[in-house]
């Protein structure tokens, strides 16, 4: 076992799958000699080749149909968006394209993608780097969105997406690149796409987060047992599809939930798991399902970031008025 | 200083034509290498095109099609860049260029189901290397880029050709794609069907540019101008793209040409952008005269022959409708499991409520 931070549990999963199978190509801009902007791709290119590992022309829509053309010539593609902000530019590409390959052929073409980008606030970016569009993603059927929120499960989680046959869109927040290390298994393992986890055990209340929100939640409960209550974290790590058995079960037991998202409220997936949960636990419920998220504004310039972003203290403002309804 | 560049450049971008609008030789030296065969079965395609086309815009305006974008007036630009092509070299279709990937292999049925908005319609069978028809204008272009890579990763003698109108040169697509497999050198083809309209807007109004295939020199790669009613020159442009192709050199190939029949069948109406004199001045253009008056002089096609291919093409396209129509309807529960190879918990679940609904 090694001690890894999420960037490198991030391209140990692509070192894995590069040596596992030939198919396998990791590509971007700037992921080549430069490693990524962020270091993701850090020595690929070195140990595996420029054919397997390499730099794109700058044209995000240009990416997106290069792999659509790689995946149907039997390739199995991991793509770098190298912001998320910058998905507008191959929207059609990824949701109009990639994500609907399988259905326009009939099921003939699967399309073995992984588009990987980073996105989250906090790190003071210039705008339209740090967004949380998950929820667009989301939307979109025939595209899994995977969002890791430790070490361990980016690993196992991106390992899941490279086998995967079909797209998988998996997002990388950024504040958690460096934020902390745990132990990461050298060997290969994966985690299954579409399966939240319950990151904390607790019988009062349900707290559902993903991405950097999954801390903030865990800081919350901390929060909350002081005051003597115990709460649930579960990290949907998967927002689509959402795993909502793992999500309606916890509710059975603590009857109240909180769902927290960086995203703004019309954003982000947060409206789907609490109209679910009507649907499905409507009557394990001793309270409204309540939200934490971010105001319907465009995401903040760097310096509004502190003040816009849900924190810990909103987390357990709005669990304890489910606890106290 | 600056308009003295463009002119320089335009000038190279001359149109390319071996056969004239009476189907006269006056480009011998450029005539392509063709059997008496080949010559025959280009005619023959071309005229069974134009009966199916014909055909099935009857059909559409009798309900039983759906979809359809005529092809009329194109069959030169669509069917002798495709002749040049080798049985395993990829197709990246826009939506009118279905002729191609009937030509390619894909079934008439299965065209016609397409139209009709059938999921089998999409079902390419194996070994047949298409994508369906593209909708969105120009994301068949920088898909083309990829194809072409992974056949050169491959080490394939295969090219990838991808075809969009007019309108598609103005997409950014049109230009990251050309860009992508020139920087990649990989083997593309990347063909303009100039037809002069993109619905309405008339390519003057595109561009500034004097030609399409001039846009080829920004992106660093070969670009043709070719007279796109003439089947000679077409197939001949696009024999040399496909050899400098595979040599790690796309090309750009504008083929100058127009179509006679409505954008599509969805209630376009030409005459609000189109005059007759226009239609009536490429009309003596037309690629199957000029191409039967060639082969006549030849003595390689005659009025029994012409007959015999409409025979068969109509024959051909009421079997193909009958089996179209004998395929059986679509259910909801066969578009979900069609989504994903292994079902997520949500279509799962939606796929039982399906079934049960469809039992009742």
């Amino acid at each position: 076992m090694a001690q890894m931070t999420m960037i490198q549990a991030i391209t140990d999963a692509m070192r894995t799958e590069l040596k596992n199978d030939e198919n396998v190509l990791v590509y971007g801009e700037d992921v080549g000699q430069n490693g990524g902007v962020f270091r993701a791709t850090e020595g690929l290119q070195d140990e595996f080749g420029e054919e397997r590992v390499f730099d794109t022309p700058l044209a995000e829509s240009g990416i997106g149909g290069l792999t659509l053309g790689l995946a149907v010539t039997g390739f199995r593609p991991v793509m770098e968006i190298q912001f998320f902000g910058f998905v507008f530019e191959t929207m059609d590409e990824v949701v109009g394209q990639i994500a609907r390959l399988r259905y326009r052929t009939g099921g003939k073409y699967g399309a073995p993608v992984t588009i990987r980008t980073p996105y989250g606030g906090g790190v003071k970016t210039p705008e339209l780097h740090a967004d949380s569009l998950e929820g667009l993603i989301a939307q979109s059927p025939g595209i899994s969105v995977v969002i890791p929120s430790t070490p361990y499960d980016a690993k196992g989680l991106l390992i899941s997406a490279i086998r995967s046959n079909d797209p998988v869109f998996y997002l990388e927040h950024m504040k958690l690149y460096r934020s902390f290390r745990e132990e990461v298994p050298e060997e290969e393992y994966t985690v299954e796409i579409g399966k939240a986890d319950v990151k904390r055990e607790g019988k009062d209340v349900t707290l559902i987060a993903y991405g950097a929100m999954v801390h903030t939640c865990l800081k919350a409960a901390d929060q909350l047992a002081e005051e003597g209550y115990e709460a649930e974290v579960i990290d949907l790590r998967t927002v689509s599809p959402i795993d909502m058995d793992t999500i309606v079960e916890s509710v059975k037991k603590t009857n109240r939930a909180v769902m927290v998202q960086e995203a703004q409220r019309q954003a982000g997936v947060g409206s789907n798991v609490m109209a679910d949960l009507s649907e499905r636990a409507i009557l394990h419920l001793e309270a409204p399902v309540l939200r934490v998220a971010a105001p319907d504004t465009v995401f903040p310039f760097a310096a509004a970031e502190d003040v816009w972003l849900p924190n810990e203290n909103d987390v357990v403002e709005k669990a304890k008025a489910v606890l106290n309804f | 200083m600056a308009t003295k560049t463009i002119e320089q450049v335009e000038s190279h971008f001359e149109m390319f034509q071996i056969l004239n609008e009476n189907g006269e030789v006056v480009n011998k030296d450029a005539m392509p290498d063709l059997s008496d065969e080949q010559l025959q079965e280009i005619m023959h395609r071309m005229v069974y095109t134009r009966i199916w086309d014909q055909r099935a815009i009857s059909l559409n305006r009798q309900g039983r099609l759906g979809f359809y974008a005529p092809v009329a007036g194109q069959e030169a630009s669509m069917i002798g860049s495709h002749y040049a092509l080798e049985k395993e070299d990829w197709i990246l279709p826009g939506y009118r260029d279905v002729p191609q990937v009937v030509w390619h292999g894909l079934p008439l049925y299965q065209a016609f189901l397409y139209s009709r908005g059938h999921f089998h319609g999409g079902q390419i069978p194996e070994g047949v290397n298409i994508l369906p028809p593209q909708i969105i204008i120009g994301a068949q272009i920088v898909q083309a880029a990829g194809v072409a890579l992974g056949l050169k990763r491959r080490h394939k003698d295969n090219v990838a050709i991808t075809y969009t109108g007019d309108g598609g040169a103005s997409q950014g697509d049109f230009y990251e794609g050309m860009n992508f497999a020139g920087a990649y050198e990989a083997p593309a083809i990347f063909v303009v069907q100039n037809n002069q309209f993109a619905i309405s807007v008339p390519v003057e109004e595109q561009s500034a540019a004097k030609t399409i295939a001039q846009k080829a020199v920004a992106a660093g790669i070969h670009g043709v101008q070719v007279d796109g009613m003439d089947i000679l020159a077409m197939y001949s442009v696009t024999e040399t793209a496909r050899k400098n192709a595979l040599n790690g050199e796309p090309t750009l190939i504008e083929s100058v040409c127009y179509r006679y029949g409505p954008h599509t069948m969805a209630g376009d109406d030409p005459t609000r952008y189109r005059t007759e004199e226009l239609d009536n001045e490429w009309e003596k253009k037309d690629p199957l005269i000029r191409f039967r008056k060639f082969l006549e002089d030849k003595d390689l096609w005659n009025e029994d022959k012409e007959n015999e291919v409409v025979d068969q093409a109509k024959a051909d396209i009421k079997a193909a409708i009958k089996q179209a129509d004998d395929t059986p309807k679509q259910k909801a529960s066969d578009l979900i499991e069609i989504m994903y190879e292994k079902l997520p918990q949500n279509l799962q679940e939606q796929l039982e409520e399906y079934r049960e609904k469809e039992s009742k």
